[in-house]
């Protein structure tokens, strides 16, 4: 009798001290972490895990590894991250407007928005309208004008793929401004460059970080972020000039829901501390990227924003069904 | 500039540099020859490793594999008839045909010095021509790369004389498999049968080793042991240095090749993986014998390893100029780039000439490297591989495929659909439908799309959108080559009527 007593007491505690969630998370991290890009190689998104992956290891203790998942715009590494073990040792970076943008309009984009558990978003980039240093128009005013004045069509603006800022951004500004620009997507940031730079489009609707890469070749006529930025500092903003404009992409890592709150709190911790590293401070402006600062509850609320805002823009520009 | 040379060669000449460019090298060959394995993935994967290293270390690596690796898959292409790179794709065409009447060697020694050629070719391109040739590339607007596309399928018609009608259909077919995913402007999905997995589209690789490996060996398979003497390795004294002769006698060939592929790889997004077809229909055309190519000459060889290595040199030119990666590989160089505080651009060149200049001069050096390792290995590997009994060889590749086709993205619906090709694509050589066409649709498949929508798009204020497409003089050119490339091997016949007449 007594030995089935201290049996089943035995039973019932160890898993029980097993499976308390402080032990659980005591161990953590014991393995390493994967960090799912979605993008190619050399966008920003990997522009910017290179930047954080040296203090990324070091802050979290154990090794970090970079894995592609490329393809559908994200889609299928946001899809297949969701697959995978919400341990907390799998991660991904996500996007906004991506995030948002292709279940909203793709019906099924292999993932739900709220399915990513947000950790931390880390950086944004302003969208940035640029035309050539060579070229006629030297302000927003006159740009708008020139577009006013032709028919629609004539002005076109380029940037990085269909339901993107860019993409945004033009119709947003086309809306405001009551002109008709044509966007042109391309496939990706740097696939617009050419494009502009050997005269084929008017302008590129496109990032900060292009401002910046390009400070030689390229005149930028306004940003789309509520205030200057200080690498950007000649460049006015939207708002200043009288458009509420305020669009671009920001960038975070998220996890699979069901991924237990504490181990969040843990990452969010690792790239807080990430992100506020001089080394990658340094980095991050010498590129163009606006480093931002949201842990879990701050990124919820954004994206939460966002897909209001979106989905009001989408139903007016007609994209998506009301 | 001379000075800067001078500098970049004193600082490739520390024994570190030259072992890193030795190492590069031979890794990016062995990468290459394995199916599956491409250029992209392993210079992504050698990243992580530079970070340990100085900036020139680190970028000197990164070449010599990129340049190593383009080489490599020739090896495969010529000995089991599966391009270890799609950038070899053309290679198989007479490479194979040679090996399997045990001139395998030749071939290698073909592939070698031809690959030698067009690398340096490229990188002399990038060292003295980089502002002029990243300006051309400019010119190349969305219509541009519309027509290339067009010029490209042209090929066809040449690749596959005799049997027109099925080569058009693989094409279309190849075009058809191309739209699987998302649209790349609209942003539709299309024909994912409900898989979020499939939203990627198919993988050109995948495709390369479902059609041209598979079908190899389930025949191999088929014809069973009886088969041992098929690729007879008769060791014949010399071959070495008469093939090398051989070689350096077709100058037109290599010089033409060599700028073929320099021009395809400073278009940025063209894909160099066209540049080794290119030019082999070029090659075929200027030939004499043009009804030799396809049964095992090795112009073939010669033509498709020039222009594709040429392109490792020319990818790199609107690189350094402009900071647009000319093909894929240089997306991670520049990656690496960027990491180091460096940015691409004519601030690169002048600032930091130290680096700039080593980096390509060891890009150089790994082509001319590539030639005593190439040739040894290859022939160690071609013994190798012809003397393996089929009970070996055929488990061996087939692991080899698989690993290749998960390896590109982490993915096993890829593994999949390799299979699912591979049956496909034996069905259809009983059928007459060779791989070639359908690869091709593939590749230009987007090519075109793209620049047809964005042509389109930027048309809008003309009195038909259309009208975008033929407006550049560049455009104009293209059409003509497409038209002529298109009704070449038809003149042939229609001049044999005249003279008969």
């Amino acid at each position: 009798m007594k030995k089935i007593a201290i049996g089943l007491i035995v039973l019932f505690v160890l898993p029980a001290i097993f499976w308390s969630g402080g032990a659980f998370a005591a161990g953590y991290p014991e393995k390493p972490l994967s960090y799912i890009i979605c993008f190619n190689p050399a966008g920003e998104s990997d522009i910017t895990a290179r930047i954080q992956e040296q203090p990324l290891k070091k802050y979290f203790g154990k090794d970090v590894v970079i894995i592609y998942k490329i393809g559908g715009g994200g889609s299928v590494g946001w899809s297949e991250m969701l697959r995978s073990k919400p341990d907390g040792y799998t991660i991904a970076g996500h996007n906004l407007p991506h995030i948002v943008l292709q279940p909203m309009e793709r019906g099924d984009a292999g993932y739900k928005t709220l399915d990513l558990k947000s950790i931390y978003m880390f950086e944004s980039t302003p969208d940035l309208l640029v035309v050539r240093k060579d070229s006629p128009y030297t302000t927003l005013k006159d740009f708008v004008e020139y577009a006013k004045k032709n028919p629609p069509g004539v002005v076109t603006v380029g940037g990085s793929g269909s339901s993107t800022a860019n993409d945004l951004g033009t119709a947003m500004l086309n809306k405001a401004a009551g002109i008709k620009l044509t966007y042109i997507p391309f496939g990706g940031t740097g696939s617009a460059v050419p494009a502009l730079l050997g005269g084929h489009v008017t302008a590129l609707m496109t990032y900060s970080t292009m401002g910046i890469q390009y400070a030689g070749k390229f005149r930028p006529l306004a940003i789309a972020s509520e205030e200057r930025m200080a690498v950007l500092k000649d460049v006015p903003t939207f708002k200043e000039l009288g458009y509420d404009i305020v669009e671009g992409a920001y960038r975070g890592v998220a996890a699979p829901s069901g991924t237990p709150d504490e181990i969040v709190k843990k990452l969010a911790d690792v790239f807080d501390k990430v992100m506020k590293d001089p080394e990658v401070q340094k980095k991050m402006d010498q590129n163009g990227f606006k480093t931002e600062y949201m842990g879990p509850e701050a990124s919820l609320a954004l994206v939460k924003k966002k897909m209001v805002e979106y989905e009001g823009i989408m139903k007016e520009l007609g994209r998506i069904k009301k | 500039m001379f000075e800067h040379i001078l500098l970049g060669l004193h600082n490739l000449s520390t024994f570190q540099n030259l072992m890193l460019v030795l190492a590069g090298t031979v890794a990016g060959m062995i990468v290459g020859a394995l199916p599956g394995l491409t250029a992209t993935m392993a210079v992504a994967l050698l990243v992580p490793f530079t970070y340990t290293m100085s900036p020139i270390a680190g970028l000197v690596t990164l070449g010599a594999i990129y340049m190593g690796c383009i080489y490599g898959g020739a090896f495969s292409a010529i000995l089991i008839n599966t391009p270890g790179t799609p950038s070899s794709i053309g290679t198989t065409f007479d490479g194979y045909p040679m090996a399997r009447q045990g001139r395998g060697e030749e071939a290698i020694v073909g592939a070698t010095v031809g690959s030698a050629i067009g690398g340096l070719f490229g990188v002399v391109c990038l060292i003295f021509l980089s502002p002029p040739l990243a300006d051309i590339a400019l010119r190349f607007g969305p219509a541009e790369y519309f027509w290339v596309g067009v010029f490209g399928i042209t090929i066809i018609s040449s690749l596959s004389a005799g049997a027109f009608l099925k080569g058009i259909t693989g094409a279309a077919f190849g075009i058809l498999i191309s739209t699987i995913g998302i649209a790349p402007i609209g942003g539709d999905v299309r024909f994912t049968f409900g898989m979020p997995a499939m939203q990627g589209g198919v993988e050109l690789i995948v495709m390369l080793i479902g059609l041209f490996c598979i079908p190899e060996l389930l025949n191999l398979i088929i014809q069973g042991e009886g088969q041992k003497e098929r690729i007879e390795y008769k060791r014949t004294k010399g071959v070495l240095w008469k093939t090398t002769r051989h070689v350096l006698s077709m100058p037109g060939n290599l010089i033409r090749s060599s700028i073929i592929g320099t021009i395809i790889g400073i278009l940025p997004g063209a894909g160099g993986n066209i540049a080794n077809l290119v030019s082999y229909n070029e090659a075929k055309r200027a030939s004499k014998t043009p009804e030799k190519f396809g049964t095992g000459i090795i112009d073939g060889v010669v033509a498709t390893e020039t222009a594709n290595n040429a392109v490792v040199g020319g990818g790199m030119i609107p690189l350094v100029t402009l900071g647009i990666p000319g093909a894929p590989p240089d997306a991670i160089i520049y990656g690496v780039l960027m990491l180091q505080g460096l940015r691409p651009g004519p601030e690169l060149f002048a600032e930091r000439a130290d680096i700039t200049y080593t980096f390509m001069l060891a890009v150089g050096l790994s082509a001319i490297v590539m030639v005593p390792v190439g040739i040894y290995g290859g022939r160690l590997l071609s013994r190798f591989v012809s003397t393996l009994s089929t009970r070996y060889l055929v488990p061996g590749i087939a692991i080899l495929t698989i690993i290749g086709s998960y390896a590109i993205r982490n993915n096993f619906l890829d593994v999949i659909l390799m299979l699912m090709f591979g049956v496909i694509g034996f069905g259809l050589r009983r059928l007459g439908f060779t791989a070639p066409p359908i690869v091709l649709g593939l590749i230009l498949g987007p090519l075109m799309e793209t620049g047809l929508v964005q042509a389109y798009l930027t048309g809008q204020a003309y009195a038909s959108p259309w009208f975008a497409l033929f407006v550049n003089p560049i455009s104009w050119v293209l059409i003509a080559m497409s038209l002529f490339s298109f009704l070449w091997p038809y003149f042939g016949a229609i001049k044999g009527r005249l003279k008969g007449k």
